[in-house]
């Protein structure tokens, strides 16, 4: 066996927080071969990334590194920092998670990509540039020599990737760290990064270590696999092995993970909740009090959709497509066109006052569990503000009693009324938001990627309960989502948008199994099938 | 940017206009007038006077005589010193102020800044908590306990320096009024600039830099401090606009011409006229400072260039 590149023994990793010291990874033992790609997995919290930062000597400052980790011959953990400046950015490069914010919004693109290569090649000022503009062709960013100069703000999520992997290539590194390089990009660009990464790996033969939550992109992608649980390492082997024949039960949990089952169908007879029509929504911009030029976006163009009781519609698609605004629309929550009637009342068009009264009815549940819930509110106060509102007749007493019913209804256990948001973890926040939105007994839900921001193992739980509810209170749910396993878990009908427009529309089943529109065919290929199109592409490279 | 510019001094206009408008007619409601002393006027003096100043037309003439005066640069007789135009009055008190006051501006953008990047490198240190307590100090204490105090101190006991006076804009009469001016300031300049420095540190993007190696200088000064100036810059356009027109406090304790007192001494005395040219040049700095800050808001962050 060749000798590994990167030999991480019994890495521990500490921080010290005001409720003690939280040991975030107890002894992992990792090695990188030169050339291969290795995969990290596992759910938040499970110390997989800090385990790689701790080796890069990027912990926060309240984090503490105890271990090994030997980069060719040179022990990296305790070294001083100039001499690991000499090392990260030249020898072993890293990638992030947010393509949004990785990147430093104050300075162009060439700046950016040209100081690592001045600082370790030290390379004039003209050879950075020439080597920025190969590396952005090489990373394939379109009309590289004018993009040069663009700012981080002014590219794409995808394209800020490509231009992160250009950084990480600059200085020809033996060792590619890439933290969820892919978690905030849609399917189809993910399959367009993880591709472009595969062949890069081949032509410049440098190893890559593949920190993801995500199951599916490790069996496209990796050769060997360490997955982390509770900041250790409970299997490892190579990707077809752990795939095939795990042996550990939390692997076998993670591999099952996939949102499973469908929706039992409503009845053809089941009455019309909802219906919208023909709905439209503008934003603009500019044509200010002086002039200016005034700009209009149709964020949704005519779109109409009609939700039976007990029923749920998956509107998929990817980020700008317009479907979480088609969702604010519905729920007259934007200014918007087009007709929305729910329970045959028109709604469309209602004052906010006119509002009010069906304001209880259509309820909505956010993706972001930390953003969406009020820190200084404790749960119980969260739960019930709505009966303020709606039902300001009942006792406390009864509210408290609602509360404890909707509790109970997610799952959580009703003592939790007086506690405060932060005390939970993702998953709870979310069973919190949901029955926030079920107290009030609503006729139709709006939830707008609300298992997006959690773990797989989680997300399924979610799924579950989202069913149960829909069962036991008959409701019926608009479920906006990017991810289609998710959507074919829960929806009877789906509808696909791109850029405002409905690109297909159609019960679950012949959306997933016989998709008509080359859209929908090109997005279930990058969901469910991402080893087929990495190995279409390695074949036209070839 | 030119045109920019030009649009923006354009929209000023209406603002100015409202300005202008609005102060004429709020000092006319305060009772009072500037005629009235301690020991009333005989009436045919005072019918004369009110009569030499267009006093005894209805408001609405004495507006838009007013306006039509500015219109042309003409602000009028001061109405309680008499021997002078509003013009000469303030072409005389402004400089002064303008010289205090882009001292003290420049002291506290240097050491505010200085202090604030200490303080947020070295976080939770002596140091650190030195510079918060000197800012929380400097906030907190009004400069007029400062000012009495610092004269105190350097000019009575230790006779350093002079207690007070112009003295022909001599750097030793600067000393203390610029310090007790810009205290305060470098006080919210080195919080603000702290604060934005520990947020700019922990940002992803300088967890970027760091993983690249990038030196620590570069860290610091590229990829953190210019961040770090946002907030300051644009809290320093309206500090800088009320800095430069004038402190009444500072003015007062050490003795000094510039248009803070006179401002204050106007109004009090119902010196019409005089109020209107101070507001009008106080107004302007506003305006100005903020198109400044503007400005320099695009050169800073290119998400926020204007086209």
């Amino acid at each position: 066996m060749t000798d590994p590149i990167l030999d991480i023994k019994d890495i521990h990793v500490s921080f010290d927080t005001p409720d003690g010291p939280v040991d975030a990874v107890r002894g992992v033992n990792m090695k990188v071969i030169p050339g291969e790609t290795v995969a990290i997995v596992g759910e938040s919290g499970s110390g997989k990334s800090q385990a790689m930062m701790a080796t890069m000597g990027l912990l926060a400052d309240n984090g503490t590194v105890r271990g090994s980790a030997i980069y060719r011959g040179t022990q990296l953990i305790g070294m001083s920092k100039s001499d690991l400046n000499k090392i990260r950015g030249a020898k072993i490069t890293m990638i992030f998670q947010e393509p949004m914010t990785s990147l430093d919004p104050l300075y162009s693109i060439e700046f950016q990509i040209c100081e690592p290569l001045r600082v370790h090649g030290g390379l004039s000022k003209q050879a950075a540039r020439d080597r920025a503009l190969e590396l952005l062709e090489l990373v394939q960013i379109p009309n590289a020599k004018d993009r040069l100069k663009a700012y981080p703000h002014e590219l794409s999520g995808g394209q800020r990737q490509r231009v992160m992997i250009a950084m990480a290539l600059a200085n020809n590194p033996d060792l590619l760290i890439a933290d969820e390089p892919t978690t905030a990009l849609d399917v189809t660009i993910q399959a367009e990064i993880l591709a472009l990464l595969a062949d890069l790996q081949k032509r410049l033969g440098m190893s890559i270590l593949f920190i993801t939550h995500d199951l599916g992109i490790v069996d496209a992608f990796a050769d060997r696999v360490y997955v982390m649980r509770a900041g250790q390492v409970v299997e490892e082997g190579p990707a077809e092995q752990i795939f095939n024949a795990p042996r550990e039960d939390y692997t076998k949990l993670l591999l099952g993970a996939e949102p499973d089952g469908t929706k039992d169908p409503v009845p053809e007879t089941a009455p019309m909740v909802l219906s919208a029509n023909d709905m439209v929504v503008t934003f603009s911009s500019g044509g200010g009090f002086l002039g200016g030029k005034l700009r209009e976006v149709k964020a949704v163009k005519d779109v109409s959709l009609s939700l039976q009781k007990g029923q749920t519609l998956g509107i998929v698609g990817e980020s700008g497509s317009g479907k979480s605004t088609l969702g604010r629309a519905i729920l007259q929550l934007l200014p918007s066109d087009g007709r929305v009637v729910f329970a045959d009342n028109v709604i469309s068009g209602l004052s906010r006052h006119q509002m009010q009264a069906y304001r209880r009815d259509l309820q909505m549940v956010f993706q972001d569990p930390y953003g969406s819930l009020s820190p200084r509110m404790t749960v119980g106060e969260i739960v019930t503000e709505g009966l303020l509102v709606h039902e300001p007749g009942i006792s406390a007493k009864d509210r408290d009693r609602r509360a404890t019913e909707a509790l109970r209804a997610v799952d959580l256990d009703p003592a939790v009324r007086r506690r405060f948001p932060h005390e939970f973890s993702g998953g709870q926040r979310q069973r919190i938001a949901i029955a926030r939105a079920v107290i009030l007994r609503p006729t139709v839900m709006v939830l707008d990627e609300p298992t997006s921001a959690l773990d797989r193992s989680v997300q399924k739980q979610i799924i579950t309960l989202l069913r149960d509810i829909q069962t036991e209170l008959e409701l019926s749910y608009i479920f906006i989502s990017h991810d289609l396993s998710v959507v074919r878990a829960l929806s009877d009908t789906v509808m696909v948008m791109k850029n405002g427009e409905v690109v297909e529309h159609g019960s679950t089943a012949n959306i997933f199994n016989a998709p008509t529109s080359d859209y929908t065919r090109h997005l279930m290929r990058a969901a469910f099938d991402l080893k087929s199109v990495l190995k279409e592409h390695a074949n036209t490279i070839a | 940017m030119i045109r920019y510019i030009l649009r923006r001094l354009l929209g000023a206009i209406p603002t100015l206009f409202l300005v202008v408008t609005v102060a004429f007619f709020l000092i006319r409601i305060a009772p009072g007038g500037p005629f009235d002393a301690e020991r009333a006027l005989e009436p045919t003096v005072l019918a004369n006077l009110n009569a030499y100043f267009h006093l005894d037309k209805p408001l609405y003439e004495q507006y838009f005589r007013y306006l039509g005066n500015l219109l042309q640069g003409d602000m009028g007789p001061s109405f309680f010193r008499r021997d002078f135009s509003v013009h000469e009055l303030l072409a005389d008190g402004l400089p002064v102020s303008m010289l205090l006051g882009s001292l003290a501006l420049l002291m506290a953008v240097v050491f505010g800044s200085i202090l604030g990047c200490i303080a947020a490198l070295r976080q939770n240190s002596w140091i650190d908590y030195t510079v918060i307590a000197i800012a929380t100090f400097g906030i907190t204490v009004p400069n007029f306990v400062v000012a009495p105090i610092l004269a105190l101190i350097f000019g009575v006991a230790l006779n350093l320096l002079p207690t007070g006076g112009w003295g022909g804009g001599h750097p030793a009469n600067l000393v203390m009024p610029v310090i007790a001016l810009g205290l305060p300031q470098v006080a919210v300049i080195a919080r603000l600039i702290r604060g934005a420095m520990i947020e700019a540190l922990r940002s992803d993007h300088v967890r970027t830099a760091r993983a690249y190696g990038l030196p620590t200088r570069m860290i610091v000064v590229t990829h953190s401090l210019r961040a770090a100036c946002l907030p300051a810059v644009s809290y320093l356009g309206p500090a800088a606009a009320g800095l430069l027109t004038g402190s009444i406090v500072i003015e007062q304790v050490f003795g000094l011409p510039g248009i803070g007192r006179e401002f204050v001494n106007a109004a009090l005395s119902r010196d019409y006229t005089l109020v209107m040219g101070t507001v009008i040049v106080i107004a302007v700095f506003v305006l100005i400072f903020n198109l400044i800050v503007d400005i320099l808001y695009a050169a800073l962050d290119p998400r926020v260039r204007y086209e």
